[in-house]
């Protein structure tokens, strides 16, 4: 279980306040307007962001003081943007992942190129596996970066925004993936989505971000409601009910009839 | 298939670049000579003299080869390689393509460090390089860092603008200097191969060696570390792993330079030439930049010496050499698209 107390960070003028709990086999979705502070919560989660007092705990233990190796070892992390390096081929990259398994004076070996094959394999795109990572589509390259995170055999993953830039079909891809790797591989889940709907579909429980705090938590049809999300987004939201699913809808204005 | 072939020529270059190299000269010796001394040294050192074969070559061979050639082959190949694992090292390291340690100051540098300690301190040449070589690189990467961003191009500026400073600091230590130390200075700074004897190489033969092995142990974690800040939640420590392979890198880079001055331009084209056959991964890019920089810069000395009549500094070769490479690199790779 990974569980956020009281967590605290200031950038000037900007400031973070949440406190969470996630369950292995969950997925918790951070939802909320760009620059509610998503991103910030999450690098305060993983530690790139360091609050002043422990306030991160995964299985009891305070995950702000393992040292970059055993906490890679515990927590994955999925950043929003990847700024592409050397063409090493798709294989070559998930397989950075094994690095905290690895010493410093040691190179991966068939055992850890097997996990990363495995990895491939499993989010669906081993075809790709000699083809140079930066030669590969945005929906694809997400795939890449799950399956280097997946090899790091961590107890929580943290997705930054994994749909940004993917058509309908790859978004849908890619959130299917990580339900998928969370029941399979006993994960605690935390990810940013700007999708109300795509949250309600995929999400266990949804937070909803503003300002920096944490205005509401909850399974989808609690806090997927016009009330809410009228709140946090500043603007008219109608939900209707389709099937199980929550549809979320904008109040249409004027313009839209022109 | 193809790669195999690739594969097998560039452990192979280096073995023939060593062989051409001692043959030919102002005075040639046929290869066969070469092998029979080679051997015959070789069985009486492994047998402590108790074995010797009686080979009838005249003795000017045998000073020529062993006494000249040996050692100057010898230290090329050192400071070629060190050069060129120098090179894919701060390429590795800062994300960045464009760069040796040459272009980023760290060769300036070292030569500061050494004409002063050469001069003026009663320092250790190879120590003072060192010491000389960290300050310009700190100074460049500090320089670069632009809104806590270090981009391509502005790395490359910084080099520049190091290069610039540490040269003219060198140009007045040489003002300053002593006249019959001076001659030796300005020849050194050039670059060459020219003093290479025994001495040389039992001075640099055990860091440069030491350095690569170093290298090699931990060249794939370099492939983590391209990734840049990303490289942390991977587990590695980026601040501490830049600072090691960077230091390693400045002292190979001082160790030949202090010995052979300014060499430029060898360790910008050598990994390119290796990842361009074999691809990025600095598994394989590691070892046969060694083994390429090693072989390249023999030959590159042999076209110095046996070229004209007289001996034109190394330096000058690699540069004419160089130039048109990183032109080409500079338009393919668009200079700008990476930060770290
Ligand atoms: N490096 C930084 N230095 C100072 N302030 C920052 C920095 N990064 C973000 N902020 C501020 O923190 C606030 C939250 O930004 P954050 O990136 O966490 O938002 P977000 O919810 O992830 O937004 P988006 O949906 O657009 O990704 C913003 O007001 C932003 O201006
Ligand atoms: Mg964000």
């Amino acid at each position: 279980m990974l569980e956020v107390k009281n967590l605290k960070f200031r950038y000037n003028g900007f400031e973070v306040n949440a406190s969470l709990k996630v369950n292995e086999r969950e997925i918790l979705t951070l939802l909320g307007p760009n620059g509610s502070g998503k991103t910030t919560l999450l690098r305060c989660v993983y530690g790139i962001l360091k609050p002043r007092t422990p306030c991160v705990y995964l299985d009891g233990k305070d995950v702000h003081s393992m040292d970059l190796r055993e906490r890679a070892k515990n927590m994955g992390y999925v950043p929003q943007i990847h700024h592409p390096s050397f063409p090493y081929t798709v294989l070559e990259f998930v397989v950075m992942g094994r690095a905290s398994q690895i010493s410093t004076f040691e190179s991966p070996g068939g055992e850890d190129y097997r996990i990363a094959m495995n990895a491939l394999k499993l989010v669906g795109i081993e075809n790709l596996a000699d083809k140079p990572y930066t030669q590969i589509s945005g929906g694809q390259l997400q795939l890449a970066l799950i399956a280097r995170a997946l090899v790091q055999n961590p107890k929580a993953i943290l997705f930054d925004e994994p749909t940004a830039h993917l058509d309908f079909k790859n978004q849908i891809k890619v959130l299917e993936m990580i339900r998928r790797i969370t029941f399979e591989k006993n994960i605690a889940t935390i990810l940013t989505l700007h999708d109300p709907n795509l949250a309600g579909i995929y999400s266990d429980r949804i937070a909803l971000v503003k300002d920096g705090k944490i205005y509401a938590i909850g399974r989808p049809e609690e806090v997927l409601t016009e009330n809410e999300l009228g709140h946090v987004y500043e603007m008219g939201v109608r939900v209707i009910s389709v099937d199980s699913f929550r549809l979320v809808l904008p109040v249409l204005n004027k313009l839209r009839n022109l | 298939m193809t790669r195999k072939v690739i594969l097998i020529f560039f452990l192979v270059f280096p073995v023939f670049s060593f062989f051409t190299s001692l043959c030919i000269g102002a005075y040639n010796i046929p290869l066969s000579a070469i092998v029979k001394m080679i051997s015959a040294k070789t069985l009486e050192a492994i047998t402590l003299g108790r074995f010797s074969l009686e080979l009838s070559y005249p003795s000017t061979y045998e000073t020529i080869l062993f006494q000249i050639r040996l050692p100057r082959v010898i230290t090329a190949m050192l400071v070629g390689s060190a050069l060129a694992v120098s090179g894919a090292v701060l390429q590795a390291t800062f994300r960045n393509p464009l760069v040796d340690s040459y272009i980023i100051g760290i060769s300036a540098g070292a030569a500061f460090g050494a004409a002063l300690a050469f001069g003026f301190l009663p320092a250790s040449i190879e120590v003072s390089a060192f010491v000389f070589s960290m300050v310009a690189m700190f100074l460049t990467y500090t320089l670069a860092k632009i809104r806590g961003r270090v981009t391509v191009i502005s790395l490359i500026l910084a080099g520049i603008i190091m290069n610039a400073f540490f040269s003219a600091l060198t140009s007045m230590l040489k003002f300053l200097m002593e006249h019959e130390k001076l001659a030796g200075v300005v020849y050194w700074l050039m670059g060459s191969f020219a003093n290479a004897d025994w001495n040389v190489v039992s001075r640099i033969a055990i860091p440069i060696t030491a350095g690569c092995t170093a290298i090699c142990l931990m060249r794939w974690h370099l492939n983590v570390l391209s990734m840049g800040e990303e490289a942390q939640i991977l587990g590695i420590d980026v601040g501490k792993m830049r600072f090691t392979y960077i230091s390693i890198v400045s002292f190979m880079t001082a160790i030949a330079v202090a010995h052979c001055g300014i060499i430029g331009w060898v360790g910008l084209i050598m990994p390119h030439i290796v990842r361009m056959s074999f691809g990025p991964d600095h598994k394989t890019l590691i070892p046969l930049s060694i083994a390429i920089g090693a072989g390249f810069m023999v030959l590159a000395d042999d076209l110095a010496r046996a070229l004209t009549t007289f001996e034109i500094p190394i330096g000058i070769v690699t540069t004419i050499l160089g130039i048109p490479f990183f032109i080409y690199l500079l338009r393919k790779t668009g200079g700008g698209e990476w930060h770290a």
